[in-house]
């Protein structure tokens, strides 16, 4: 919809412009679709289907943070899964450096595989049991055929030592590591063949608190280091706001807002953004009086007969007649800052929909 | 240890969750673990583990002890036979009374040279031919376990990790095979296979159909236990994982899943042979299996009924046998289920 002009692959090449907004994009992703279908009877006659991630764009530049952050069930965890592509779209495209992997067979993706890693959520059902730490983080040595400088096993515990656990673990096995632990080894892992983009999917929400920020400033850290690129898909706002760059919250398989980490945090235009960010909590029990909590009533629509219109529209407080009929287009308001509403938060009334955003984005 | 902590705050505010940029924290679970690491501790595999664990279960080890005491035995049979010139199948009319057809002696026929005594009409010592039994009774629950899990766990496997058409053609294969009447068909198969068949005649000829019938129609039974496993472990997260690094279905299979599903095997293997062994002695005791004069368990129990009021200890011995080997096996499994069983380790 938006950034029409840049849909050339051409513009791949132009990498050593300036590594700003008008850099050409890591990832690139537009229209992505993903619907499950929903079958019933003997003959699987496809009566609907859980429409997962439904049209979706996006960019992911190079050495960013992306944060995706929305509710569980609007379909983060999906997109993670397609533009990883464990999973195949159901329609739209995704482009890694210029390069459509949109439908690519796993043979033809297993070179790209290379560049793209994924960590998980699950530090206990991520690794191998059966396997020790060595043969984990130096499996995709021998998947890609790659023989690393010095050997796998000096370059799995060069890794393991990167991540902060001890080359001496090399021939332990996953039980015997606390999540926090196996968390680092699951990084390392995907760190082994030095992609360029990182695809997390709740990196941290299945650990203890004290142990998230030792894993995020991990994952900090080794973006500096690295220079590399994440996508951090995640429900805890705080997280996000602490490792992303730029932010997009999806609501119900659409990314309703997406902008940089500051005009999303200070002024957000979407109303459920607004609703989400005043659900966190404020540790600070004078300024928790201060803030007006917006409670949202309800639950979120089914996926599988979505609301017509805005999406947004049955929880909504500001849902008018338009917002049922019209669906509010992804559209770039003031510095780059996009949303999909009709009436945005902190804008000028100016400006409604049917104005596709002047090409970049970011700012 | 060289990990550096640069001030953080190019990256903005932490807010709640997460402010512990100290790096104290940080630094706290390598310190413990740099001081438990004393060069003595191994990292331990889960093999090992449930090693431990059976050691403890008395109960099991027993059983295990017992089972390798039969495996010996059932080996060492016929070498020992041979070196001691006995034959267990030939008859010694000697040690019979003709009139009754019963042996000499009190209880059968005990004495030192026969311990366990004889058995009638034919007089051959009942001893050698347990033992004699022994080996059959093993070499053929051994084989038909093997076959079941051999087929069962291929097809098992490739049923859940390929799933759809595969696993409806496959699960409904299943169905058909335990829905057969399996005893009828055995002893079908068995009977009309008696005269000789595959260039095959005699023992071998009846061990080899036994292996087969046995082995061929309990494979389902493996199949579904395999076939859940997979289904489940398929949609673990290391899966995904492997499949994220560009690992094609085979290294999936081989690699990551198998390895995961060798505690369920093992386990249900050792279940499965002491159910061979009753399957095998219940086709030989109707006659359809082990054909007389060689010895087997089903075919001297098949025997002694007909003078169980005359010579009930003759139905005793290979009635005990049959019952200390299934028993042992089943210790044995249960043991074996305990200390590899997925949901006890986590």
């Amino acid at each position: 919809m938006t950034e029409t002009e840049e849909t050339g692959v051409a513009a791949g090449t132009t990498d050593g412009t300036d590594a700003s907004a008008d850099a050409a994009p890591l990832l690139k992703v537009r229209g992505l679709v993903r619907h499950f279908p929903i079958t019933k009877g003997l003959l699987k006659r496809q009566v609907g289907a859980v429409q997962a991630v439904d049209g979706i764009d996006f960019d992911v530049r190079p050495g960013e943070t992306l944060g995706v952050v929305g509710e569980s069930g609007c379909g983060k965890s999906t997109m993670g899964r397609l533009i990883t592509r464990l999973d195949e779209p159901t329609g739209g495209s995704i482009e890694f450096e210029g390069r459509d992997i949109t439908h690519l067979s796993p043979g033809r993706l297993r070179p790209m595989r290379r560049d793209v890693q994924m960590i998980f959520q699950d530090p206990y059902g991520s690794l191998n049991p059966r396997h020790t730490i060595g043969g984990i983080v130096g499996t995709p040595f021998r998947l890609q055929g790659v023989e690393p400088e010095g050997g796998v096993k000096k370059e799995v515990q060069r890794l393991l030592e990167l991540v902060g656990l001890s080359p001496e673990h090399y021939n332990r096995y996953p039980h015997e590591f606390s999540g926090g632990q196996r968390q680092r080894i699951g990084i390392a892992r995907a760190l082994a063949l030095k992609p360029k983009l990182v695809v997390a999917d709740e990196p941290v929400s299945a650990l203890d608190v004290s142990i998230q920020a030792q894993v995020v400033n991990l994952m900090d850290d080794l973006q500096d280091e690295l220079g590399l690129t994440y996508v951090i898909i995640a429900h805890d706002l705080s997280v996000i706001r602490h490792v992303s760059d730029r932010i997009a919250v999806m609501y119900l398989g659409k990314i309703v807002e997406l902008a940089d980490r500051k005009s999303l945090y200070e002024a957000p235009m979407h109303p459920y953004t607004k609703a989400l960010l005043s659900a966190v909590p404020v540790p600070d029990p004078k300024r928790r009086t201060q803030r007006d909590r917006i409670l949202l009533t309800g639950d979120v629509p089914s996926p599988i007969d979505p609301p017509s219109g805005c999406r947004f529209r049955t929880r909504c407080w500001k849902a008018t007649e338009v917002c049922s009929t019209t669906e509010p287009p992804l559209v770039a308001l003031r510095g780059g800052h996009k949303v999909a509403c009709h009436h945005p938060e902190n804008a000028p009334e100016s400006v409604g929909a049917g104005t596709p955003g002047t090409a970049g984005s970011g700012g | 240890m060289g990990r550096r902590r640069r001030p953080r705050g190019v990256k903005g505010t932490v807010t709640a969750p997460i402010e512990t940029t100290g790096a104290a924290a940080e630094a706290q679970p390598e310190a413990v673990l740099q001081g438990v690491e004393s060069k003595k501790i191994e990292g331990r595999s889960l093999g090992q583990i449930a090693w431990l664990r059976f050691r403890r279960d008395k109960v099991a080890v027993a059983g295990a002890i017992v089972v390798i005491l039969l495996i010996l035995i059932a080996a060492l049979s016929r070498p020992v036979q041979s070196w001691l010139g006995l034959d267990p199948n030939s008859p010694n009319q000697d040690l019979i009374d003709p009139n009754t057809t019963l042996p000499k002696g009190d209880l059968g026929g005990m004495s030192l040279d026969h311990p366990l005594g004889v058995d009638p009409k034919f007089g051959r010592d009942l001893l050698a031919r347990v033992l004699e039994g022994s080996w059959v009774s093993l070499i053929v629950a051994f084989g038909a376990t093997l076959l079941s899990v051999a087929i069962g766990t291929v097809l098992g496997v490739v049923a859940g990790f390929y799933r759809g058409r595969v696993d409806a053609l496959i699960s409904r294969l299943m169905d058909v095979f335990l829905a057969f009447p399996l005893l009828l068909f055995a002893i079908a198969i068995s009977a009309s296979l008696q005269g000789g068949a595959f260039g095959l005649e005699g023992l071998p000829l009846h061990i080899s159909v036994l292996i087969f019938v046995i082995g061929f129609f309990n494979w389902p039974y493996m199949g579904r236990i395999v076939r859940a496993q997979t289904l489940s472990l398929r949609e673990r997260e290391f899966v995904d994982a492997a499949r994220g690094m560009g690992a094609r279905g085979p290294f999936i299979l081989f690699r990551e899943l198998l390895p995961n599903l060798v505690g369920p095997i093992i386990v249900y293997s050792t279940l499965l042979i002491p159910s061979n062994i009753l399957f095998e002695a219940a086709l030989s005791f109707l006659g359809v299996g082990i054909q007389p004069p060689q010895a087997s368990w089903g075919g001297m129990l098949n025997q002694a009924v007909k003078f169980y009021e005359v010579d009930p200890q003759y139905m005793l011995v290979p009635g005990l046998a049959i019952f200390v080997t299934v028993l042992a096996f089943n210790l044995l499994g249960d043991g074996l289920r305990d200390a590899l069983d997925p949901r006890s380790s986590r």
